[in-house]
């Protein structure tokens, strides 16, 4: 396969295959750390994940809508806003729905399933009736466009990297509040224990709301930060809802580290296999390791054990 | 059959009654509508279709939710414009068209359940719908067991033809073969690279490239890779892209993964006003999501543009963007959908019937001299001759036109050398 091609050539190509790889890596970061939030510490299956991202991304078009139309000037900073703002909005969404559906069916962990699939079908909906059916074209600023030129053959996407540096941060802000902070304890004390938790002082109901919602406005910037590599449509968010759930529960489904570690060796053999052979070859390849690697280890890669 | 004899017997009467009644109005107000002239219906419709003196009722069948929903609004757009226009013009043999539209909610089993509603409990004279190869194939038993007749507006991969169906679409041969042709004369182009979405158009579309240009062209295909349907990571291949080095990409990649695609084509720094890009599937309304500024300097290979320069596309967009908004923009497939109501007018003032056998059989040789994209005539293999055409996109989501094949382009769904 490689014998047409000098050296040069070769190297700078396995440079660009290697931010390939980092990149699938943090997208699939991004995506699936609301998720593990979700589905890791409240064993709720959010099956809506998709659609909450896609909340984030309407959120992302209106804004940059709005700075058009207002602040031309201010245009090439309304990125920050746009996901500060799809955090809002998605979280607050997340609240809601924790109120008014999730935690009705705490005690029935399979018809969250069904409840929050259902509820998938209505923002869907929603948002068609909303935005129209078509797909809608976020504007992004200049300096978020092409590529750093590293060398004639190597050059890297400047929204790869912005994704990745996004991920970086999301993910250290993440573990910091899970782990070092008062609130992070109170949530793995309900995880752990909800009567003793609940015994103890702590409004286990009050933090089940924060947890999920913080959990959905993650979703929302993952979906704004996706609208400078994918589609911004009213079913947008079904492209990424099967690739979630695979990061999530092959990482264990309650380990921060263990979604990690399953994103990056997902995201790599998929890169990898994906330059050697056809595309959907590749995530059939993919598919079949994770599933003979789940048999093997049914509570997935990181598993942390919780009293049943 | 007694159900027959009975409106042969009422029929008479109750024509009467209403044409008393619709007269002074008919009168005063629509001179050209004349219900005078209409022929009876008992002589229009012998199957026992849903046609009165006054009224013919049509189905519209696509997806209006669901993933689908994205492609076939423009669809169900174009079709509501053309009933609406043929009605303002007197209607089809002095009748209104009426419409009753029906939800496919992009599941294929819904739409043949919906047409078989369509054509049983309604009695359709004709569907207008369909979108996806998947959904034409789930309702093309239904049309033949219950003997309807389908207007399917998408360009498609060919290997089809019913008795039940008009192709208003492209067909792959038509569509690909003057494209690529055009791209090997004009760029010199000897290498290409193909990419696709992994289902069985662009799969067979690619299967005639690859023929195409190792056959005819005698050049070599350097890459061919398909994703699934809504993959939206394309790094590896876009490297693969580049080591290779083709002087032609040549795309049908759909929905989602589209936008995706060119995005990302975009960031790894592949300039389409230097890269040859030819797509197939990328019409004005994908650009919607795309973004011109992702997509500009691709070329596009099918028979229609909105910026064709034609006088009866002058007044078509106009009237689409009254009806529709003035942000909408009109692709190949919209437009393909507006000449389904037209064409199904024409063949049945043709025929002189509602039948849909006389239609079936009135329909080669129909000819639509008002098609925004020039003219179209219905072949006798049921798809249209059209010319094919190659477009530049620019930065605001329009595309220039680059090149016409001089003459109609025969349809040949069954390309023999192609298989």
């Amino acid at each position: 396969m490689f014998g047409d091609y000098s050296l040069g050539d070769l190297g700078s190509i396995f440079v660009m295959q290697g931010f390939a790889g980092l990149i699938l890596f943090s997208v699939y970061v991004l995506m699936a750390l609301g998720l593990a939030i979700i589905f890791g510490q409240m064993g709720v299956i959010n099956m809506a994940h998709g659609e909450f991202m896609i909340l984030g991304a309407y959120v992302t078009w209106m804004t940059s809508n709005l700075f058009q139309a207002y602040l031309p000037g201010l245009f090439s900073g309304y990125f920050f806003l746009a996901m500060i703002l799809a955090f809002v909005a998605s979280g607050a969404l997340g609240m809601l729905v924790e109120w008014a559906l999730i935690r009705h069916l705490y005690k029935r962990p399979l018809d969250t399933l069904l409840a929050t699939w259902g509820l998938s079908l209505m923002l869907q909906q929603a948002y068609r009736s909303v935005f129209g059916a078509r797909e809608v074209g976020v504007e992004l600023p200049q300096w978020m466009l092409g590529s750093l030129h590293v060398t004639d053959s190597i050059e890297v996407p400047i929204n790869g990297v912005f994704v990745m540096c996004l991920t970086v941060l999301i993910t250290i802000s993440v573990a910091y509040v899970m782990y070092k902070s008062r609130w992070g304890r109170q949530v793995r004390a309900v995880v752990q224990n909800r009567i003793m938790a609940g015994a103890v002082g702590i409004n286990t109901e009050k933090v089940d709301r924060y947890t999920f919602g913080l959990g959905c406005g993650i979703a929302g910037i993952a979906g704004s930060a996706f609208t400078m590599i994918g589609s911004t449509g009213p079913t947008s968010g079904q492209l990424y809802i099967v690739d979630t759930f695979l990061v999530v529960v092959f990482g264990g489904a309650a380990s921060l580290l263990g979604t990690i570690a399953s994103a990056f060796s997902i995201s790599q053999t998929q890169s990898t296999l994906e330059f050697f052979m056809s595309g959907s070859m590749a995530k059939v390849l993919t598919l079949l390791a994770v599933v003979g690697i789940l048999m093997l280890r049914p509570q997935g890669l990181f598993a942390l054990k919780v009293r049943k | 059959m007694s159900d027959e004899a009975n409106k042969g017997l009422l029929s008479p009467l109750r024509r009467k009654l209403l044409m008393g009644m619709a007269a002074v109005p008919a009168i005063t107000m629509l001179p050209r509508a004349s219900f005078a002239q209409a022929p009876a219906t008992s002589a229009v419709n012998t199957t026992g279709l849903a046609v009165t003196d006054t009224e013919v009722t049509v189905g519209i069948l696509h997806s209006a939710t669901g993933t689908m929903a994205i492609s076939e609004t423009g669809s169900i757009e174009a079709e509501k414009l053309a009933i609406e226009q043929i009605n303002a013009m007197g209607g089809v043999l002095g009748r209104k068209i009426k419409f009753i539209q029906e939800d496919g909610a992009s599941d294929w089993p819904t739409f043949a359940e919906k047409a078989k509603k369509l054509l049983v409990n309604d009695k359709v004279a004709a569907i207008m719908g369909c979108w996806t190869s998947a959904s034409r194939k789930a309702v093309l038993p239904v049309m033949e067991q219950y003997n309807g007749m389908l207007y399917y507006p998408t360009f498609y991969e060919g290997l089809e033809q019913s008795k039940n169906v008009i192709y208003t679409g492209q067909e792959a041969t038509q569509q690909i073969l003057a494209g690529l042709n055009w791209i090997a004369k004009e760029k010199g182009a000897k290498s290409f690279f193909f990419i696709g979405s992994d289902y069985i158009w662009p799969r067979t579309s690619n299967k005639i490239a690859r023929k195409h240009v190792e056959n005819v062209l005698k050049g070599k295909v350097v890459g061919e890779e398909y994703y699934a349907l809504g993959s939206t990571q394309f790094n590896s291949v876009i490297n693969k892209i580049k080591l290779t080095k083709p002087d032609v990409i040549f795309t049908d990649v759909v929905g989602g993964s589209n936008v995706a695609f060119y995005k990302q084509l975009k960031a790894a720094g592949i300039d389409l006003a230097k890269q040859a890009l030819l797509t197939i599937s990328v019409t004005e309304d994908e650009i919607d999501g795309i973004g011109g500024e992702n997509i500009a300097g691709a070329y596009a290979c099918m028979k229609y543009f909105q910026s064709l320069d034609n006088p009866n596309n002058k007044t078509f967009v106009p009237a689409f963007k009254k009806m529709w908004g003035e942000k909408t923009v009109i692709g190949d497939v919209t437009q393909a959908a507006y000449l389904g109501p037209w064409l199904w007018k024409l063949t049945v003032e043709k025929a002189g019937s509602f039948d849909v056998d006389k239609i079936a059989a009135a329909s080669p040789g129909v000819e639509f001299k008002g098609a925004p994209e020039g003219y179209v005539r219905i072949h006798e293999n049921h798809h249209l001759w059209s010319k094919t055409r190659v477009g530049r996109a620019k930065l605001d989501g329009q595309f220039e036109l680059i090149y016409e094949t001089a003459d109609l382009v025969e349809p040949d769904p069954f390309p023999k050398g192609y298989q």
